[in-house]
C-alpha cells in the first residue's frame, strides 16, 4: 500500500496532507465495504497483522525466491547425502586442481578433493553457524536490550555504554585475537565469538523498539488496569516490538555466514578438517589464475546464501512495516 | 477572479483500488477575499489545495480532469518550470505543522533570506535586513536578535508566525492556509488568525482557509465552501450559512458542535461515518447519513442547485432543508 | 447534579471508609450518594527532574508540570479540567489513575490516600478508577482482538467475572457502547477512529468503575463523530452512575459535558466553579482571556464580540514566574502579583456578596467580566432547530444507541 493511505493522521507538510485527508478512506474501508479489499475473508475470519504480513509475503517474488533457496539450503545441510554421496574429506592428489569431469561437475580442489561434495557439505557449516549465532544473538540481545528498554534506569545506562564499547571493536581484528588461541575444529568457538560481538546490535534495536512500544497508550491502559510487568511485557510489548528484531536478525544471519567464511579464510575460524566455504576459498585463492573453478563454486555458494537471507530480511521488513517502504 | 477551480477531479491509485478524493470541485477566490473550505478528514479539502498549489504527490495522486485558472492561466497546462515560478512568487501555502515545515538545521533568518536571494536576486546582507523587517511585521519580539535562531528555539505560535512571514515574503496574491491554527492553543490561535487577517487586508491577497473548525470560519471568512466526499455540497456567503444552512450535512455539523455560550442538552449527532473514498455511495454521497434522504438521493447525484445569489446547495431537498428549522 | 449534602454526608463518609478498607471486595459505590466527594485531591505536585550527565546523573532542575492542585470530585458529577498544552492537565489525569506517582500531595479515594499504595491494594483501587485515552490509534493493542482487549480487565482481575461469563460480558459491553457484539473477533485496525474510541470506552467500563478519567477523549475525532462519542459518554454516566474527570482543551465541549469546571495554567488551577460560574461569570483574567479567544461559530458575533488577545507565550514550567504565574501575560499585573502567590479561594471582593461570581479564583484583582455573550442577548437563529420538529429518525435523543449504523460500521461479510 502506498504511503499516503497508510498513515493514519500524522501530518507533515508537503506530501502527507493528502494522507491525512485520505486516512479515513482506509479507516472506513471495512465498514463501508462489505467483503471489500480490507474486509474479511470468504470465511469471515478476522485478520491479524501477522496474517496480513503473511499475505503480503506470499505475493512477494523476492520472498518466494529467497525462501525457496533457504529451504533448499536447510534441507541439504541436514541431509547432504541427498545430492552428494561422496566423502568431502576423501583426497587424491592425482586429481588436484582438475576441472569438471563425469561425476565431478565442479572439479577437484588443490588437495584433490571433490569440490561439489565439499560445497554441498559446507552448507551445513554455514547454516549451522548462521542459525546458531543468530539465535544466540537474538536471544541474548533482545532479553538484555528489552529489559533495559522496559526498566530504564542504571541498567539501561550501563548497557548503553557496554554496547558502545562493543561497537568499537573491529570484528575481524577481534576474531583474529580471540579465535587464534582456540584449537577446536568445531563451529562452536566461531558461534560463541559472533554471539559475543553481535548481541549489542540486537540489544540496541530491541531496546529502541521496546521503548517505542512502551510509550503506546495501550501499554499505559494495561498498567492502569493493574497489569503486572510480565503481562505488559509478554502481552503488549513483545508482540509489538519483535518485528524489527526479526528483520535485523534475518539480515544479520546472512552477514554471520559471511563472517564465518571470512574468519575461516583468515585461518582463525573453522580449522581443517572441518568443511567450510571459507576454508575452501582460502585454499583455492593461490591458484585463482590456473584453476578458478576451485574458488568460484564455494564463493558462489556463499554469495547466494548470504544474499538469500538478506533478501528474506528485506521482504519480511516490508511485510511487517509497510511504512518503511 | 484571482483563482478559479473548475470541475477538478483528483484520484489516488492504491493497491485497494482507485480512491476518488476530489470529484468535480468548483470554487473561486477574488483579491482580498477569504474563502473557507470546510470539511472533515477525507473530504478532499486538502487534496484540492495541494492540486492548486501543485504539490500533490503524483503518483499515487492523479489529476484526472478540470482546470485551475489562476489569473486567467490554466495552471495545469503550464510547464513545470513556470509552475514553480508561480508557486514561489504568486501563491504560497501555510501548513498546520510549522516545526516540520521549517528546515531544522537552518536559522530562520537564512530560511527567510533565501526567499529573497533565490527569487529576487538580493545580496545576503540585504536579504537579512528584509528578513528582520518581515519578522517585525509578523510581530516576533526582538526580531533583530532572534533572526539567527533555529526553528526549535521558537514556540509553536512563533514558528507559525515565521511560516506566515515566509509565505508573505514575496507578497503573493494568493495564500492557502491548511489548518494553520489547529495545532496551536486557543489564546495563540487568536493571535495568529488576527495576524493573518491583517496581513491579508494590507496586501489585498486572496486567502483560502482550509479548516474543520466552524468557529474559525465564522470569525474570518467571507464565503464558505463545505466539502463532503470530494465534492462541494454547499457554498455560501458566510452569514447566510450560519443563519440557515441549505444542505443537511452543513446543518448537521452546525448542530453537532457544543456551544460555549449555552449549556446544551444532548448533542445532535450525524449518524454514521464519512464514506470510504474507494466506495463512494451512489447518488448523493451523504444519503446514508442523511435524515432527509429519499429514493432519488440514492440514485441521482444532486447538482449544485442555485439557492440565491452566491448560494448553492447540492441537495435535492435544499428548499425543505432551508424551511425545516 | 450536585445533591444537597448537609445531612447524610458524615454518615456516608463513615460507610465509605468502611468500604475502603475492604476495597478488594465488591464495588462500594452505592454507599456514596451523589454529591459526596468520592475523590479529594490535595496539593498535588509532580516535578520531573532535569538531569545532566551520562552515567552519573545529576539533577539540575525540575519541570514543575503540576504544582499544587487541589479539587474534589463528587459522586456522579463531571468535573471538567481545561487548559492549554503544557498546563499539566494530562499529568493530573495520569496521576489520578496511578500512571504517574505524584512528587507530593494526596489523592484520597473515599477518604483513603491512594498515592502511596502498591501491590494488591493498588490493584483493588485501580478497579474503581479507569481511564479513556486520547488517541484511539495508539490506545488499542494492534495485535489483540477486540474481545481480548475488552476482556483483558477480567484476566487481570479474575475475581470480577468467572471465565465462562467473560465472553458474554465483553459482548454486553460492545452492545453498551453501540458496537455490534459480533465484532468480538476483529482487530482494531478494522475500525474507524470513532469506533476505536468506543472500544477504549468499553475497556474502561469493563471493571464497573466508579470514576472514569477521560483525557481528551474526542479531540482526535472528526467533528461529526465527536458528538456521537460525547453523547455516548453522557448516556453512560447516567446509566452507570459514573463520576467523570473530563480533561480537554476545547472549552465548548467541556461546558457541554461538565457540572463543574477547573481552569489550569502552568501547573495550577486558577479558577474552579460550576459551569455557569466559570463561563458566564469568570473572575480570573486567564479564564476570561481563554473564553474570549474561543472562536464562536456565529459570524454575527464577529464584530460585537470583545476579544482579549493575550501577548506572548506560556512560560516554561521549568522556570515559572514568581508570585502569580499568569502575571507575565496579564494586563492587570502589578507589583503585588510578582511577590505574592494568589490563593485559590473566593476572592475578598465577592466573599460577602453571594452570587455566581462568588467562587474560587486565584487572582489578587479578581473581577467579574462577561466575555461569553449570554443566550438572551444573542439567540439568533442558526443551523439549530428549535425543538424537536426536525428530529429526524435515527438522529439524537436516544439514550443508548442501539446499533447505530455509524457504530456498526457494517463490516459484516
Amino acid at each position: 500500500m502506498p504511503e499516503p493511505l497508510s498513515s493514519d493522521g500524522a501530518i507533515s507538510p508537503a506530501g502527507a496532507g493528502g494522507a491525512m485527508d485520505l486516512a479515513m478512506a482506509e479507516g472506513a474501508s471495512l465498514e463501508k465495504a462489505p467483503g471489500g479489499p480490507q474486509g474479511t475473508g470468504p470465511a469471515g475470519r478476522p485478520r491479524s497483522l501477522w496474517s496480513d504480513a503473511w499475505r503480503d509475503l506470499r505475493r512477494n517474488p523476492v520472498f518466494i525466491i529467497s525462501g525457496l533457496i533457504i529451504v533448499f539450503l536447510v534441507v541439504i545441510s541436514l541431509w547432504p547425502s541427498l545430492i552428494a554421496s561422496g566423502d568431502p574429506l576423501q583426497a587424491d592428489l592425482d586429481d588436484a586442481q582438475k576441472g569438471s569431469g563425469p561425476g565431478h561437475p565442479f572439479g577437484y580442489d588443490p588437495q584433490g578433493r571433490d569440490v561439489y561434495t565439499r560445497v554441498v557439505h559446507g552448507t551445513r557449516t554455514s547454516v549451522t553457524v548462521g542459525v546458531c549465532a543468530t539465535l544466540g544473538v537474538a536471544l541474548l540481545g533482545s532479553v538484555l536490550g528489552g529489559l533495559a528498554g522496559f526498566f530504564g534506569g542504571w541498567w539501561d545506562s550501563v548497557l548503553s555504554r557496554i554496547t558502545d564499547v562493543f561497537f568499537g571493536i573491529p570484528v575481524v581484528l577481534g576474531g583474529l585475537v580471540f579465535l587464534s588461541v582456540v584449537t577446536s575444529s568445531t563451529v562452536w568457538p566461531v558461534v560463541g565469538f559472533i554471539v559475543l560481538l553481535g548481541w549489542p546490535q540486537i540489544a540496541r534495536i530491541a531496546r529502541g523498539s521496546v521503548i517505542t512500544a512502551k510509550q503506546n497508550d495501550y501499554v499505559q491502559a494495561a498498567r492502569a488496569l493493574g497489569a503486572s510487568n510480565s503481562r505488559m511485557m509478554l502481552r503488549h510489548i513483545t508482540p509489538n516490538a519483535v518485528a524489527p528484531v526479526i528483520v535485523v536478525a534475518t539480515i544479520a544471519l546472512g552477514t554471520y555466514i559471511a563472517l564465518e567464511a571470512t574468519l575461516s579464510y583468515l585461518g582463525v575460524g573453522l580449522k581443517p578438517p572441518a568443511v567450510s566455504w571459507g576454508i575452501d576459498i582460502s585454499d583455492a585463492s593461490p591458484y585463482i589464475r590456473n584453476a578458478p573453478h576451485m574458488l568460484l563454486w564455494p564463493a558462489g555458494a556463499l554469495a547466494v546464501t548470504v544474499l538469500a537471507f538478506i533478501m528474506l530480511g528485506d521482504a519480511v521488513r516490508d511485510a511487517l512495516d509497510p511504512k518503511l517502504r | 477572479m484571482l483563482l478559479e477551480v473548475r470541475d477538478l477531479h483528483v484520484e489516488f491509485h492504491t493497491r485497494e483500488g482507485v480512491a476518488k478524493a476530489v470529484n468535480g470541485v468548483n470554487y473561486s477566490v477574488a483579491e482580498g477575499e477569504t474563502l473557507a473550505v470546510l470539511g472533515e478528514s477525507g473530504s478532499g479539502k486538502s487534496v484540492t489545495a495541494q492540486a492548486v498549489m501543485g504539490i500533490l504527490d503524483m503518483p499515487p495522486g492523479k489529476i484526472s480532469g478540470g482546470e485551475i485558472l489562476f489569473k486567467d492561466r490554466d495552471l495545469l497546462k503550464l510547464k513545470p518550470e513556470e509552475r514553480r515560478r508561480v508557486r514561489g512568487q504568486e501563491m504560497a501555502m501555510i501548513f498546520q505543522d510549522a516545526l516540520s515545515s521549517l528546515n531544522p538545521v537552518m536559522t530562520v533568518g537564512e530560511q527567510l533570506g533565501e526567499m529573497f536571494t533565490v527569487h529576487r536576486g538580493m545580496s545576503r546582507k540585504d536579504a537579512r535586513t528584509r528578513s528582520v523587517e518581515l519578522m517585525d511585521r509578523v510581530r516576533i519580539p526582538a526580531a533583530k536578535e532572534r533572526v539567527g535562531n533555529y526553528p526549535h528555539q521558537f514556540s509553536g505560535g512563533m514558528r507559525q508566525r515565521i511560516m506566515i512571514a515566509m509565505a508573505m515574503a514575496l507578497e503573493p496574491s494568493l495564500i492557502i492556509a491548511d489548518e494553520p491554527t489547529t495545532a496551536l492553543d486557543v489564546t495563540v490561535q487568536a493571535q495568529v488568525m488576527d495576524l493573518l487577517a491583517e496581513l491579508q487586508r494590507e496586501l489585498n491577497m486572496g486567502l483560502i482557509l482550509i479548516t474543520h473548525d466552524l468557529g474559525v470560519v465564522a470569525d474570518v471568512a467571507d464565503k464558505i465552501a463545505v466539502m463532503y466526499a470530494g465534492r462541494i455540497v454547499e457554498t455560501s456567503p458566510v452569514h447566510d450559512i450560519y443563519q440557515a444552512p441549505a444542505h443537511p450535512y452543513t446543518k448537521g455539523l452546525l448542530r453537532s458542535i457544543p456551544r460555549l455560550d449555552r449549556k446544551g442538552r444532548e448533542l445532535y449527532a450525524i449518524r454514521g461515518l464519512p464514506p470510504n473514498l474507494l466506495h463512494i455511495p451512489p447518488g448523493c454521497a451523504f444519503h446514508p447519513r442523511c435524515p432527509m434522504a429519499q429514493d432519488v438521493c440514492r440514485t441521482d447525484v444532486p447538482p449544485l442547485y442555485r439557492v440565491s445569489d452566491g448560494r448553492r446547495s447540492a441537495c435535492h431537498f435544499w428548499k425543505e432543508t432551508l424551511d425545516a428549522r | 447534579m450536585r445533591a444537597d449534602h448537609s445531612g447524610g454526608r458524615k454518615h456516608a463518609r463513615e460507610e465509605g471508609e468502611a468500604a475502603a478498607t475492604q476495597l478488594a471486595t465488591a464495588r462500594a459505590g452505592t454507599a456514596y450518594a451523589n454529591g459526596d466527594p468520592i475523590l479529594e485531591v490535595r496539593d498535588l505536585v509532580k516535578h520531573y527532574p532535569l538531569t545532566q550527565g551520562v552515567l552519573f546523573k545529576k539533577q539540575v532542575g525540575a519541570v514543575k508540570a503540576v504544582d499544587g492542585v487541589s479539587f474534589d470530585l463528587s459522586a456522579g458529577e463531571t468535573l471538567g479540567i481545561v487548559g492549554e498544552s503544557g498546563c499539566g492537565k494530562s499529568t493530573v489525569a495520569r496521576m489520578l489513575v496511578h500512571l504517574e506517582r505524584p512528587t507530593a500531595g494526596a489523592i484520597r479515594y473515599k477518604g483513603e490516600d491512594i498515592t502511596r499504595l502498591s501491590g494488591r491494594a493498588l490493584k483493588a483501587v485501580r478497579r474503581n478508577i479507569q481511564m479513556v485515552f486520547q488517541d484511539p490509534y495508539t490506545s488499542l493493542n494492534p495485535r489483540m482482538t477486540v474481545g481480548d482487549i475488552i476482556g483483558e480487565p477480567y484476566e487481570i482481575h479474575p475475581e470480577v467475572a468467572p471465565k465462562g461469563e467473560r465472553r458474554r460480558k465483553v459482548q454486553d459491553l460492545l452492545d453498551v457502547v453501540g458496537l455490534n457484539p459480533e465484532y468480538i473477533n476483529r482487530y482494531p485496525h478494522q475500525f474507524s477512529g470513532g469506533q476505536r474510541q468506543r472500544i477504549g470506552i468499553a475497556r474502561g467500563l469493563a471493571l464497573n468503575p466508579e470514576i472514569i478519567v477521560a483525557d481528551e477523549p474526542v479531540s482526535a475525532l472528526d467533528v461529526s463523530v465527536q458528538a456521537q462519542v460525547i453523547n455516548l459518554l453522557d448516556s453512560l454516566q447516567s446509566e452507570f452512575g459514573l463520576s467523570f474527570v473530563f480533561i480537554a482543551h476545547d472549552l465548548s465541549i467541556v461546558r457541554h459535558i461538565s457540572d463543574r469546571v477547573g481552569v489550569m495554567y502552568l501547573g495550577r488551577i486558577v479558577e474552579i466553579g460550576t459551569d455557569e460560574q466559570i463561563y458566564e461569570h469568570p473572575t480570573h483574567p486567564y479564564t476570561q482571556a481563554l473564553l474570549s479567544a474561543v472562536p464562536v461559530p456565529d459570524p454575527m458575533a464577529r464584530e460585537s464580540r470583545e476579544r482579549i488577545i493575550l501577548h506572548g507565550d506560556v512560560p516554561s514550567p521549568a522556570n515559572p514566574p514568581s508570585g502569580c504565574r499568569f502575571r507575565t501575560r496579564c494586563w492587570k499585573a502589578q507589583e503585588r502579583c510578582a511577590l505574592e502567590v494568589p490563593l485559590l479561594a473566593v476572592p475578598a471582593a465577592f466573599r460577602l456578596a453571594p452570587g455566581p461570581a462568588s467562587h474560587d479564583s486565584a487572582c489578587h484583582f479578581a473581577e467579574e467580566k462577561h466575555v461569553v455573550a449570554s443566550r438572551e442577548e444573542r439567540d439568533t437563529p442558526r443551523g439549530e432547530g428549535r425543538g424537536p420538529e426536525i428530529e429526524a429518525p435515527g438522529t439524537a435523543v436516544r439514550k443508548r444507541p442501539p446499533h447505530d449504523p455509524e457504530a456498526q460500521g457494517d463490516i459484516q461479510p
